[in-house]
């Protein structure tokens, strides 16, 4: 009798790539909905439009390249970066800037470097950068939380939120938006107030950030946590960077309480959780190796204090991701992990490994 | 105490020494149950055996017999050829029939030389069971050495590489810790579980003539604790022994690895490249023991072993005694046949096992499971990833994890793919052991395994020919340096000809004021010109005795006289 013939190992464990996804946009609810009980169902509708332009245009790529369509997009990765990219935005974003956004992302960052796997920087993160450079009011326009009362986004009705997305209509911003409170401790440490009384002066600023920033930031948590415990991500990246943030303000702050923002703030302020825990462990684009996720995750925190601190935006997490993001080929070449059986090196590229073992 | 009664985490805790761990490694559905609840049943004998000469690690033995001839049971057929190689013997008795190329158990199918038996089913030893050893203890290790030797046994935990020759290694250093490889840690296979359970004494007797043999301060027998029966087993015919511990060791894939094995023990790791005689350890299988057993005790060579015919395309799995050279066919026949599923043969485990695309191929003394199985019980055709295709790594690091010697596989992979083979030697590539755990865990099931193959024998072949192109490098700069050397020696050669003949002529014209020698410038010339041709022919054959010493003399004496033209 005559056998098919095929390569060992013949067996393989349940794991998808789609079911890897699947747990990253399970894990990205409990923070998505708290952002949605402050904001108001606007940061829905951006997730909803960011999706429904990724799939789309991951689908134009995908045709254009002559890829099979079933397959890439049921791996989810589309969606994944069209929900980081959303929770990026403010609510009630006029749509033809997502779009703009999404485009640079799949299109951009990711199909012209060869599709999923080959992006060597993160979509989301090229999406908002290509936003926060181009559009940056409509980016800085960040409704009233629930927190302060009826002027809230979420009073407007539905219809009403539709037609400021893809209407004429605007909204009066200026009434209904607020900036968020790493802009304005930025802002008043510039103009040399010092951090307690920029903190105490504005009350809202002061439930803004101890309020909706630290709950929402809580809830990303939680998913990330998740996210470890299911094992999707690795504890290297979130602890070196937040690690490497908490210490950096700290130390700034220990050294002029008035002129810098507590660790806490830094924390806890914009998208810091989120980028740990969801855009800096970005498989693709991040470090790979034990150590090398270490270093890559520990200067994504240094970039994020500098930028915030001396830079001109308010946040920074694109940017320091993006930054380090170049620097991981380097990276993980100069940290391979000792291989089974060879000499403990302190600089491991295999390179010098095979050096040492030639003297042996 | 029933050991078997414990549970599995229990049973690790009854291990009296430290056990450490080794890095990743994976749980695979094992299967074990499916062909473990039976004892080993003989296979029998079927009515052909084909025994191919080169079922070891080295050089192919060399056949003793002829087509036609007579040969008994235990009878040798083809003898060692060389320092590393085993001798291969008749399984039962029968005739010869054909010597020459039949497929082998291969992953490519190739076919190597094979000495076909027709077998006479009496399963006579005539006069070639070798003289039992009555008393091993006070028999001199050379001679224990030698019937190891004799009776062509090789490693059976796959290796297959000659015992003896191992075993004479410990020459080397003294071995600090016997370790019998009993974990047995692929999926499907159950020989040497059941083997335990069924011969733990022979096993036992087979180990206290390894411990004559290598005088090991301690001897261990790792056993992965799912298999709670055989260490019930050994433990139960150890008990009387104070140096031999029965260790339970917790399964997980590759645990059954000599250099995992070595860590889980010891903690210790063998050198990249290195052998573990280095720290003082010997590894050896169960099989391989009791194989030991019955050449001294018994004297019977490696002519059988144990075989797990297992799988969901077989009827009824079990493990069987089988003769070396069985085809395939007669072990599914043995087990009550195929079923629908029997899509895929395989030798060896899920793991690291291969594909074999015939089932007329003989069984060797590496085979130690026949696993039939269905195709949608394999990673390419397993209808839950019928929609996931391989896709492109995404770096998520799983294979990272799992590597049980700490590789990069995704970088690797990147690596292979871009043939950039130095950077993947920089990666190690040379330490990956093929165990499979990178592309069993792979979310984009990308076939790692496969690309490190490439990449192994890329890098191989590579090798080769950059020898292949120093030496004729060196050969084409040695010419030019010869023939820059000829040159030059032709020219001093010819410059101090020159100055003699001018001062012969010198010489001759004084002469000619002086004595008025009958000289004619004519003559001269002649003289010159024979005096030159002697030169010239010389300086050839002198180059020519140089360069008898190189091959290509030919070349060089045609440019030699080319130049001198």
């Amino acid at each position: 009798m005559k056998f098919k013939t095929k390569t060992s190992p013949f067996l393989n464990s349940s794991q998808n790539i789609n079911s890897v996804m699947l747990q990253v946009l399970l894990a990205l609810i409990p923070g998505t909905l708290t952002l949605m009980y402050f904001f108001g169902t606007g940061i829905l509708l951006n997730v909803i439009i960011s999706i429904v332009f990724a799939v789309s245009l991951e689908t134009l790529a995908l045709i254009i390249r002559k890829r099979p369509l079933l397959p890439f997009l049921s791996d989810l990765s589309a969606i994944v970066t069209a929900w980081l990219f959303a929770l990026t935005l403010p609510p009630l974003m006029p749509w033809w800037i997502i779009f703009v956004g999404i485009f640079f992302a799949i299109i951009i960052a990711k199909h012209l470097y060869g599709g999923l796997g080959y992006n060597p920087f993160n979509p989301a993160m090229v999406g908002f950068a290509v936003l926060i450079v181009s559009f940056p009011f409509e980016m800085s326009q960040w409704v009233h939380p629930r927190t302060f009362g009826d002027l809230g986004a979420y009073d407007f009705s539905l219809m009403e939120k539709l037609s400021f997305i893809f209407g004429n209509q605007k909204p009066a911003w200026d009434a209904i938006t607020m900036a968020t409170p790493l802009d304005e401790v930025k802002t008043g440490l510039r103009a040399g107030t010092d951090f307690s009384s920029v903190m105490k002066e504005s009350s809202y600023l002061q439930t803004l950030s101890q309020n909706t920033w630290l709950w929402s930031s809580l809830a990303f948590m939680l998913g990330g946590i998740w996210l470890l415990y299911k094992k999707v991500i690795q504890w290297q990246i979130p602890v070196a960077l937040l690690g490497t943030l908490f210490l950096l303000s700290a130390v700034f702050y220990l050294f002029s309480a008035d002129s810098f923002a507590s660790p806490l703030f830094h924390i806890t302020s914009g998208a810091t959780i989120l980028g740990a825990f969801f855009i800096a462990t970005d498989p693709v684009s991040a470090s790979t190796t034990p150590v090398g996720k270490l270093i890559y995750g520990a200067s994504i925190g240094f970039f994020i204090y500098i930028i915030r601190v001396w830079g001109n935006y308010p946040d920074a997490i694109a940017f320091a991701v993006l930054i380090m993001n170049m620097a991981v080929p380097m990276i993980d070449y100069y940290t391979q992990p000792r291989v089974f059986g060879h000499k403990p090196s302190f600089f491991s590229s295999g390179a010098t490994q095979r050096k040492q073992d030639k003297k042996l | 105490m029933n050991a078997s009664l414990l549970s599995n985490r229990s049973l690790a805790e009854t291990t009296s020494i430290k056990l450490y761990k080794f890095h990743g490694g994976v749980h695979p559905p094992f299967h074990k149950k499916d062909s473990n609840q039976k004892p080993i049943e003989s296979a029998g004998i079927p009515s052909k055996l084909i025994v191919p000469i080169h079922q070891h690690i080295g050089k192919s033995a060399e056949v003793v017999v002829n087509v036609g001839d007579l040969v008994k049971k235990g009878q040798l057929i083809a003898e060692k050829s060389d320092v590393i190689s085993a001798a291969i013997h008749a399984p039962t008795s029968g005739t010869v029939t054909y010597i020459g190329e039949h497929s082998i158990p291969h992953p490519s199918g190739l076919a190597e030389i094979c000495v076909i038996i027709e077998t006479d089913g009496e399963d006579d030893w005539g006069h070639f069971k070798l003289p039992p050893i009555e008393d091993p203890d006070n028999t001199d290790s050379s001679v224990l050495l030698e019937r190891i030797e004799q009776a062509g046994i090789v490693g059976l935990g796959g290796a297959v590489f000659p015992t003896s020759i191992k075993l004479a290694s410990s020459g080397i250093k003294h071995i600090e810790t016997l370790i019998i490889n009993g974990a047995e840690c692929e999926p499907y296979i159950t020989c040497d579980d059941r083997l335990m359970q069924d011969r733990s004494a022979d096993i036992v007797k087979g180990i206290q003539l390894l411990q004559a043999l290598v005088k090991p301060q301690r001897c261990l027998i790792a056993i992965e604790d799912n298999k709670p029966e055989a260490i019930a087993a050994m433990r139960n015919a150890t008990a009387e022994l104070s140096n031999i511990e029965v260790v339970a060791i917790p399964t997980i894939y590759p645990s059954g690895g000599e250099k995992q094995l070595i860590e889980i023990l010891t903690g210790k790791e063998v050198r990249s490249g290195g052998i573990p005689i280095e720290l003082g350890l010997m590894c050896l299988n169960i099989g391989t023991s009791y194989s030991i057993y019955k050449a001294i005790y018994l004297g019977e060579p490696l002519i059988s072993r144990i075989i797990t015919v297992t799988g969901n395309g077989i009827q009824h799995p079990q493990n069987f005694e089988v003769l070396i050279g069985t085809p395939f066919s007669h072990l599914a026949e043995k087990a009550g046949g195929y079923t629908k599923m029997a899509e895929n043969l395989i030798m060896g485990g899920p793991m690291m096992g291969f594909a074999i695309p015939d089932d007329a191929v003989p069984v060797i003394k590496a085979t130690n499971c026949a696993l039939f199985i269905s195709a949608t019980s394999l990673r390419e055709s397993n209808p839950a990833f019928s929609n996931q295709p391989t896709l492109p790594c995404i770096r998520c690091g799983k294979c990272m994890e799992v590597c049980p010697v700490k590789l990069l596989p995704q970088q690797l992979y990147w690596h292979i793919r871009a043939k950039d083979f130095e950077k993947a030697e920089d990666h190690s590539l040379r330490d990956c052991i093929d165990c499979g755990c990178c592309s069993y865990v792979c979310p984009s099931h990308i076939p790692l395994v496969d690309y490190f193959r490439f990449g192994k024998s890329e890098i191989r072949e590579q090798k080769v020919a950059l020898e292949k192109a120093d030496l004729s490098r060196q050969r084409h700069e040695f010419l030019l340096y010869r023939k820059e050397r000829d040159k030059r020696e032709r020219e001093e050669k010819r410059a101090a000809h020159k100055a003699a003949l001018q001062e012969k002529k010198a010489a001759s014209k004084s002469d000619s004021t002086t004595g008025g020698q009958s000289s004619s410038p004519k003559a001269d010339a002649i003289k010159a010109a024979m005096e030159r041709a002697k030169a010239k022919k010389l300086a050839r054959t002198e180059s020519e005795k140089m360069d008898t010493k190189e091959s290509d003399t030919k070349t060089v004496a045609k440019a030699s006289t080319e130049e001198a033209q």
